[in-house]
């Protein structure tokens, strides 16, 4: 593969993971929130299986395989499980409304590439040229995490948040040391299983999923 | 220390509660007290450790992910002296919690797996030589943990833990984050795959990392990191989850778990000092540690609740530490782990007393608990005790840990921000005191007998005050530890 060629899959790979990032703040049906996610995670694949590729890593293109399963097909198939136990499957009404979800997305992909100016300055290569685009799905997941209220929003939330993490990390540096991107997965996978179980627990002691429900604590 | 009795050492501390765990979760009839095994494993090693690094110097196995220094050493034995503690004070608890009904064996056996759990995933932290394996530790205490804050599935302590899991995960991937910028500036700095999250490799190169990434990398890493020390923004989790958890675990997550997150930040704190100059670190921990104070001081004074407010005077606590972190001389950061260890101690015997408490008067409303002391004599000492060591009133260590801070932070030229932090101290002390003064004194509620504590409940009470009133007349044989471990972190 040329470098040209390498470098617009690349840029295509890493707009698709924007664009999922911003489908998933638009559409407030939950299991088109999931599909979507499972879209991400195997756009992230994508982006690492084409660092592995150009770099001839063995190593990276096994992660990128590891990736596809994790994050395209097992947390959305827990996160489907959860949603068809859990009955109703839109988002109620979150805290921001669509509109300004959008804007606040363009914003805070703004503020990514400003932030992360410094990241690409230190290595400019077509990867850390993308870096931005993983900072800012960080950010949008950071977004969704606070202005949802249905319990699995919130999770979708934080994976999106996970997934701009490892796409950071792919871009800046081909991924971290293997024994940490397993522990990280094995971590991200059990934080995903314990929140399933309190969503449970929570339908048991509350009858539903409204996060708004959740004022019993305070001051 | 041969390499294969260094193995056993550094590995024993992780793999002991791992062994524990798993018997508990597989044998059917184990008695409660096979509970105490691991905490003696955790102190064993300790000592070993603490013994070797002060002759040797630092220690490691394992392709150097697993590794000691004076820091490793003086956290292994805080760690250990208060899981002790907690895990003493454990059958007590399940038992009292089984006759009324809350839990079964079932639930008892889970308790215990999840505490040697979390006990291993605290030690792996605290070991750690690898980041990326210190970010994978703190990380798992946060997943075994979130099933003891909700231990009793009501919907108070549901709604704790999903709080919890959700603030501290999402915090703690804005440390990965920060890890992974670390790790990118480490490796443009030209360090090796295999050792750029080595923190001895990080910590000699560290002038060479790039200070624009560092500074990210440093910031993001002090935020995730203090969400799981309980510091301003990402705090919110910690008053809900330590007033539903079951009183030994609140004890271990405000004694060790807060202080072990903290020790992270340390650790980032030497690369980043190196790499950018001590102003950086010290700005963002200030100002983490002053917000924190403000904070906590301003709820205490109108706290309501018993088990909120010692959660809220964990707070208090962290963010003194964190203000020593700040500013960073050796004697501050020998200071601040007398700290944590002083912290810990006086900590879990009031949350230990506090769940004795709840048990007796079914209720955590501090109006509603009056005359503990004629109620209940050796429970109501034990809290007073407890109270006073944490208002830092001398014989306990953290009078001399806080006056220790505060005349650091006069010599490091940091005036402004101790005389602060001193004045909201001194309301914070002003609340606290006033809170259990009202629990304690004044005519019972009752006229029944006064209740005795009972032999099993009041030892690992004594014993957590006895050793925090010891550490603050002397550190003796530990003195060496500690500076040590303080010309870790701050002799650069």
């Amino acid at each position: 593969m040329s470098d040209s060629a390498y470098t617009q899959m690349l840029d295509l790979a890493c707009g698709a993971f924007l664009l999922a990032a911003v489908v998933v703040l638009w559409r407030r049906d939950l299991a088109a929130a999931v599909r979507v996610f499972a879209l991400q995670g195997l756009a992230l694949a994508a982006v690492a299986a084409l660092l592995g590729w150009h770099e001839d890593r063995w190593d990276v293109l096994a992660v990128a395989a590891g990736i596809a399963v994790l994050r395209a097909w097992a947390l959305p198939l827990l996160l489907r499980r959860a949603l068809s136990a859990d009955g109703a499957a839109r988002e109620t009404q979150p805290l921001v409304n669509v509109a300004a979800s959008l804007l606040s997305a363009a914003a805070l992909t703004l503020l990514a590439y400003a932030v992360s100016r410094p990241l690409v300055a230190l290595n400019p290569t077509p990867a850390t040229r993308a870096l931005p685009v993983g900072l800012a799905v960080v950010l949008i997941g950071f977004f969704v995490l606070v202005t949802r209220r249905r319990a699995l929003s919130q999770v979708v939330g934080f994976l999106l948040l996970d997934n701009g993490i490892t796409a950071v990390a792919f871009l800046a540096t081909s991924g971290v040391p293997l024994i940490v991107e397993l522990g990280v997965s094995f971590d991200v996978l059990l934080a995903v299983l314990v929140l399933r179980l309190l969503t449970t627990r929570m339908r048991a002691a509350f009858g539903h999923t409204d996060l708004d429900d959740l004022r019993e604590l305070h001051d | 220390m041969n390499p294969a009795a260094t193995t056993v050492v550094l590995c024993a501390p992780v793999g002991v509660p791992l062994i524990t765990a798993a018997a508990f979760a597989g044998a059917r009839r184990l008695t409660a007290w096979a509970a105490l095994v691991s905490p003696a494993a955790v102190l064993a090693c300790g000592v070993t450790l603490a013994a070797t690094v002060t002759g040797h110097g630092p220690v490691a196995t394992g392709d150097r992910l697993l590794r000691a220094d004076a820091l490793t050493a003086w956290m292994l034995l805080v760690v250990g002296a208060v899981a002790a503690l907690a895990c003493a004070a454990s059958p007590a608890h399940l038992d009292r919690e089984r006759a009324a009904g809350h839990t079964d064996d079932r639930g008892a056996r889970q308790y215990h797996m999840l505490v040697h759990a979390f006990l291993a995933a605290m030690c792996a932290a605290v070991l750690a030589g690898n980041l990326g394996v210190l970010w994978v530790a703190i990380e798992a205490t946060t997943i075994v943990t979130a099933f003891l804050v909700g231990h009793r599935r009501t919907r108070a302590s549901v709604e704790a833990a999903w709080k919890y899991v959700v603030i501290c995960s999402a915090g703690i991937a804005l440390a990965f984050l920060g890890t992974v910028l670390i790790y990118y500036a480490a490796r443009q700095a030209g360090i090796s795959e295999g050792s750029a999250l080595d923190w001895p490799t990080l910590v000699a190169h560290a002038d060479r990392l790039d200070p624009d990434v560092t500074r990210l990398g440093t910031a993001l890493i002090v935020i995730g990191f203090g969400a799981k020390a309980g510091l301003v923004p990402l705090h919110a989790w910690l008053p809900d989850a330590h007033s539903q958890a079951p009183a030994p675990v609140s004890a271990l997550m405000s004694g060790v778990l807060l202080a072990v997150s903290f020790t992270a930040v340390l650790r980032y704190k030497v690369i980043a000092d190196a790499a950018l100059g001590p102003e950086f670190t010290r700005v963002l921990l200030a100002a983490a540690a002053l917000l924190t104070l403000a904070l906590a001081a301003s709820v205490l004074l109108g706290q309501r609740d018993y088990k909120r407010m010692l959660a809220y005077s964990s707070m208090e606590h962290m963010a003194l530490i964190a203000l020593g972190g700040a500013i960073g001389s050796p004697l501050a950061i020998a200071a601040v782990l007398l700290h944590i260890a002083g912290h810990g101690l006086a900590k879990t015997v009031a949350f230990t007393s506090s769940g004795h408490l709840l048990h007796l008067r079914h209720t955590t409303r501090i109006g509603r608990v009056r005359g503990l002391l004629t109620r209940a004599p050796g429970l109501g000492a034990a809290f007073a005790l407890a109270a006073v060591a944490l208002l830092a009133l001398p014989p306990f260590s953290l009078f001399a840990s806080e006056l220790g801070i505060v005349r650091a932070g006069f010599a490091a030229g940091m005036g402004w921000p101790t005389a602060v932090a001193l004045v909201l101290v001194l309301v914070a002390f002003a609340a606290l005191a006033a809170r259990v003064g009202h629990m304690l004194l004044g005519p019972p509620a009752t006229t029944a007998e006064p209740v005795r504590l009972g032999a099993a409940a009041g030892l690992p009470l004594a014993a957590g005050l006895l050793v925090c009133a010891a550490l603050g007349v002397t550190t003796w044989p530990l003195t060496h530890l500690l500076t040590d471990a303080a010309a870790i972190i701050g002799g650069h």
